[in-house]
């Protein structure tokens, strides 16, 4: 860990909610992505039978 | 196009929401705020060039889903759309038609409120001018939100959301020549900016608003 | 062999079957990007004699601040591409890049916020740059809100990306426009940004590394959020015409 300082708690606080900002949006990309292909694969196999 | 514009005229008159509803609006903006801020007069003449302007924008917010919803809802959006006049026309009209209901009266009204704001007396004359020069453009601007979102079941907070940041530029310079010539500064300059805004907003918007409205009545 | 042109991509069938093969590349090569520029940023560079550790938060600000900006920049050209030559992926990743480009804004803001509370005394200030991100903060919530109210994904399309040129006029108005109001209000009380012009080779790297790791991830987001708006689009399709019977 690096000497952060006194300004620890900024530089901390700066990372800890970029990353999970971007861990929200990579997560909300990929579960949408999946959910939607499920959904979509359904629908072929359904079309396919009928 | 004259006849369009006249009609929407009496449309509006008849109806009372234009003038009636957006002027008693801008006097309760004005009214609150001084309960808000507290009624240091000196704090308040500082802040009335803003809280002015802010008011007649949100006032000309009110009305901008009427300039074509009716029209679209009883379907002679579409005959407009098929007539020999191009739509571009008709944009402007209805905007030019929303100003004079809203715009205009606001104008004139504006000095009034600034009264009870206790404006700098050298800002009343910019005060009007630049809400003269100013509000055109809000007009125009929300015709073409009210292009964009005309087909829309509650179009109402969807349009203030995509009008209110296109409002920016001439809600900054407006306020700014007012509180510049409040000052006794020189307040030309700004003024100039926001009538090239407003210029540049009638010559290339009626287009957009047009082709949205295309779009919208496919 | 035949010649390939750039719109072959253009084609949603061509497109999926070239990102399904590029995507994997992309995303692991953005997260190398990342975790390397960020770790040697956040553990391997010296303290800024003035600034102290909070210039680790460059490699956060900089890079989300320019991809900001760049997200609506690749949404304004795909809405150009999309009005006049009709190509769907275009509107598509149009789309698929607000959600993207807000996110990154987000932490451009929030970064400079907890930057500017220790460096100036304030979270916010309203600077020029602040007060543009903001502003373009705005913008992207209304472009997404018109995607989202629009049932009629073509018209939904075509209204968008109306709205994104014009949007983009007023923007880049809005950044003279508030330029002119901070200096008419603040006389030199300026908080210049710019340290990106002397910055030192031992910040400099890093940083570079950063900015190609958001880039990247960008780019990998971007792909496959078009790839679902695709997908979405196909599902609906099939669902009409299973309800059509």
């Amino acid at each position: 860990m690096p000497e952060l300082g006194k300004y620890a708690v900024w530089v901390l606080s700066a990372y800890g909610v970029s990353l999970a900002l971007i861990v929200a949006i990579v997560l909300q990309t990929v579960l949408r992505a999946r959910r939607v292909r499920e959904r979509l694969d359904k629908a072929e196999a359904r079309r396919g039978n009928g | 196009m004259i006849r369009l514009f006249s009609r929407d005229l009496t449309l509006a008159v008849r109806a009372g929401g234009g003038f009636g509803l957006g002027l008693a609006f801008f006097l309760i903006v004005t009214v609150l705020v001084p309960f808000g801020v507290g009624a240091d007069t000196a704090q308040l003449g500082r802040i009335a060039p803003g809280i002015l302007w802010v008011g007649a924008l949100l006032a000309c917010l009110l009305s901008l889903d009427r300039i074509f919803q009716l029209d679209f809802e009883d379907g002679s959006l579409d005959l407009l759309a098929t007539a020999p006049v191009p739509l571009e026309g008709v944009v402007m009209m209805k905007a030019l038609a929303h100003w004079v209901t809203t715009g205009l009266p606001l104008t004139l009204a504006a000095p009034v409120l600034g009264l009870l704001l206790n404006l700098a007396p050298a800002g009343y004359g910019w005060l009007v001018l630049s809400l003269a020069l100013g509000t055109p453009a809000l007009s125009m601007i929300g015709a073409f939100g009210a292009a964009l979102t005309v087909g829309l079941k509650r179009g109402g907070l969807l349009l203030s959301l995509l009008v209110l940041p296109l409002y920016v530029p001439t809600l900054i310079f407006g306020a700014e020549a007012v509180s510049r010539g409040a000052s006794g500064q020189a307040a030309t300059t700004p003024l100039i900016l926001m009538a090239a805004i407003t210029l540049g907003t009638l010559a290339l918007l009626p287009f957009a608003a047009a082709a949205a409205l295309r779009i919208n009545l496919r | 062999m035949k010649r390939m042109s750039l719109w072959e991509y253009a084609n949603p069938k061509k497109f999926m079957a070239t990102t399904n093969v590029v995507l994997p590349w992309i995303s692991v090569l953005a997260a190398i990007c990342l975790v390397v520029g960020l770790v040697w940023g956040f553990f391997f560079t010296p303290d800024d004699f003035r600034q102290g550790s909070t210039v680790k938060i460059i490699y956060l600000h900089v890079p989300s601040a320019l991809m900001a900006i760049n997200a609506w920049l690749m949404m304004l050209v795909a809405s150009l591409i999309w009005l006049v030559r009709r190509h769907h992926v275009s509107a598509l990743a149009a789309r698929a890049a607000a959600p993207v480009g807000i996110t990154f804004t987000l932490i451009a803001l929030f970064t400079g916020a907890v930057w500017g509370q220790p460096m100036w005394g304030t979270w916010w200030a309203w600077d020029p740059r602040l007060t543009s991100f903001l502003i373009l903060f705005l913008f992207y919530l209304g472009y997404v809100a018109l995607w989202e109210a629009v049932e009629n994904p073509d018209t939904a399309a075509d209204l968008t990306s109306v709205l994104c040129i014009v949007g983009s006029v007023f923007a880049l108005l809005s950044r003279y426009a508030v330029n002119f109001w901070n200096q008419g209000l603040h006389q030199g009380a300026t908080l210049s940004m710019d340290k990106e012009e002397n910055i030192a080779d031992i910040f400099w790297y890093p940083l570079l590394v950063a900015i190609a790791g958001f880039v990247l991830l960008f780019v990998a987001l971007v792909l496959m959020r078009t790839r679902t708006e695709i997908r979405a689009r196909r599902l609906h399709a099939l669902q009409m015409r299973e309800r059509m019977g």
